[in-house]
């Protein structure tokens, strides 16, 4: 089983509409993971039924029992993540802020404070249009633990894929946090989707960083390559300079949006469209690279 | 006044509203504007900053003094986030997973763990264009936790400018780095654009604004493309809308060659300039959050 990850450094490069008509294209021999945990959006576009659900109470939070409390506020000293604060004299918890290491606890000499747990999210398993099983999960609001979050959803999948089937499919979230770096150790090959805007090109350099710390093999794919023929000169030339391979270049393609619309990818809406031909191009690019990675 | 700048989806147009709003009101006013989407900061390359210093965010790191151990395990066990954990008699740190708390170095009984330091990112000030005073976060690449640059980066500029209006340009998503950034701002200004996507992360980011307690009001970006449901939702919520962008190519163009929605033709300064008069409007008036 090999796992290819798609991630962009930046959101709104069209992650997730790649994502899906790779989804689509590999079919039932994919299980597919939506590691967006903080704004999943895959579903949307895989008209999912679910199978199973399951909250996931991971994370705790101080809560101060004021029948206690002497106000000594020495809680609030000791915390590093100024999730207490003091107000009219007295220490109070930001559950938001709190990240539940229960040093406040420890220190405070009255058992005045008890650590409870708090809901993490929900973690989905549904089957999607295209026959394949989605793992995805949702954060809840303001919640921390999204890398963990991924690792578990990761964990799933990966136990689901290696029996029955011969790809995982990780629709990653943007940035180079925890998060994602949750999505990329130990995947056999990230595609790194891109756009020629000089934000892009500077979110792609410390992708392309952070692929490389890791140690994971990687491509590029500029999506609406046309929108600045200067900027998408820049990405050839810094792909050919690390020497990473340029997948695909696609130019701008309304179809992307108006298939976003209907809630549908793009290449079941139109399987001739620019992108669609350029999601194509790109998974046979993928599947070739990991064959040959097998047999060296 | 801070205001916040965030939208749940990633690429709805959330820096380039801010860095528009920025330069639309440096005429009138001092503007501070600060990056806090640490991950990808993009915002330089707008505003074009001259950097005039930089400082290193670093936080705390055990060091542990194996002289010392006598491999009690206490702190493997306080550790909540499993960074340190006892292998045949011997800690092991696992700095990924640390999240900086100090409570090994608190209960460690020999005094064997000693607080280090790790770099976690760094935060950088400047000028930028019009005299905008720029500062902006930058988590280190390989490094997982963005909320520790995001608190430095907002206290060093509390500090320094606790009274200018202030424009924050916040991470993606609705999970811990957004909290971060948003905190303690005086008005949230959610961009979406109008599709499903935009509509299902506005709902999750508007929740994680609710919990906070920060008024919030809407700017819906490529306006045109659809209904997408935008609209519907705002008004079951109360959430007032601020203003438009179009949806234009030539938007798109102008972007990928950094410039802002007040550079060059197709100049929407009006525009930008009446959402925040709209901003303006609601915060008088006292919005509901």
């Amino acid at each position: 089983m090999k796992q290819v990850v798609v991630l962009s450094g930046k959101g709104g490069t069209g992650k997730t509409s790649l994502t899906a008509s790779l989804a689509y294209l590999a079919g039932d021999e994919a299980v597919v993971v939506d590691a967006d945990v903080d704004a999943p959006n895959l579903e949307l576009l895989a008209e999912r039924k679910p199978l199973f659900e399951e909250p996931l109470f991971w994370g705790r939070s101080a809560v101060i029992d004021y029948e206690r409390c002497v106000h000594c506020l020495l809680c609030v000293s000791y915390c590093r993540f100024s999730a207490l604060h003091v107000k009219e004299g007295l220490p109070k918890v930001d559950p938001i802020g709190c990240e539940g290491c229960g040093v406040c606890q420890r220190v405070c000499n009255f058992s005045a404070i008890e650590m409870r747990e708090k809901l993490t999210g929900r973690f989905f398993i549904s089957k999607t249009r295209w026959n394949n099983f989605l793992f995805h999960a949702r954060l809840a609001p303001s919640g921390e633990n999204s890398g963990k979050l991924v690792t578990y959803l990761r964990r799933k999948a990966e136990e689901k894929a290696r029996a029955e089937k011969k790809y995982l499919l990780i629709d990653g979230s943007p940035g180079i946090g925890c998060p994602v770096i949750s999505s990329l150790v130990g995947v056999d090959l990230a595609i790194l989707v891109t756009e020629p805007t000089l934000s892009d090109q500077h979110d792609l350099e410390r992708i392309v960083a952070l692929a490389r710390h890791f140690g994971v093999p990687h491509f590029v794919v500029v999506n609406k390559a046309d929108l600045s023929l200067k900027n998408r000169n820049r990405i050839r030339e810094f792909c050919s300079l690390q020497g990473i391979e340029l997948m695909a270049e696609i130019p701008f393609d309304q179809q992307v949006l108006d298939a976003l619309m209907v809630g549908i990818p793009v290449i079941e809406y139109d399987p001739q469209s620019p992108f669609s031909q350029g999601a194509r191009a790109i998974w046979q690019k993928a599947q070739d690279f990991l064959k040959a990675q097998e047999r060296s | 006044m801070v205001i916040a700048c965030a939208s749940g989806k990633g690429g709805t147009g959330k820096t380039l509203l801010a860095v528009s709003l920025a330069l639309a009101c440096s005429a009138s006013e001092q503007i501070v504007f600060v990056d806090a989407d640490v991950e990808a900061p993009n915002a330089h390359i707008f505003l074009k900053p001259d950097i005039e210093e930089e400082r290193v965010v670093e936080a705390f790191s055990p060091q542990i003094d194996e002289g010392k151990c006598d491999g009690c395990g206490e702190c493997a066990d306080f550790c909540y986030f499993s960074a340190l954990t006892l292998v045949k008699g011997k800690v092991l740190f696992f700095p990924e997973l640390c999240h900086s708390c100090g409570g090994c170095e608190l209960v460690c009984p020999r005094g064997a763990i000693k607080e280090g330091a790790v770099e976690k990112g760094r935060t950088r000030k400047g000028v930028a264009r019009e005299g905008i005073v720029f500062w902006e976060g930058r988590l280190k690449v390989g490094e997982p936790r963005a909320p520790a640059v995001i608190t430095e980066l907002k206290k060093a500029v509390k500090k320094e400018f606790p009274d200018t209006l202030t424009i924050v340009d916040c991470p993606p998503g609705a999970s811990c780095a957004l909290v971060e950034a948003v905190r303690d701002a005086d008005f949230c200004i959610l961009v979406t654009e109008p599709t499903p996507f935009g509509l299902s992360d506005l709902k999750a980011a508007f929740q994680a604004i609710q919990e906070l307690g920060i008024p919030c009001g809407v700017v819906i970006n490529k306006a045109g493309i659809g209904g997408g449901g935008i609209l519907g939702f705002c008004e079951e919520k109360g959430i007032p809308i601020l203003g438009e962008i179009p949806y234009r190519r030539s938007i798109a163009e102008k972007y990928a060659r950094g410039l802002t929605l007040v550079d060059g033709e197709d100049n929407l300064k009006r525009e930008v300039l009446a959402i925040y008069q709209a901003l303006r409007r609601v915060t008088l008036k006292g919005a509901g959050s």
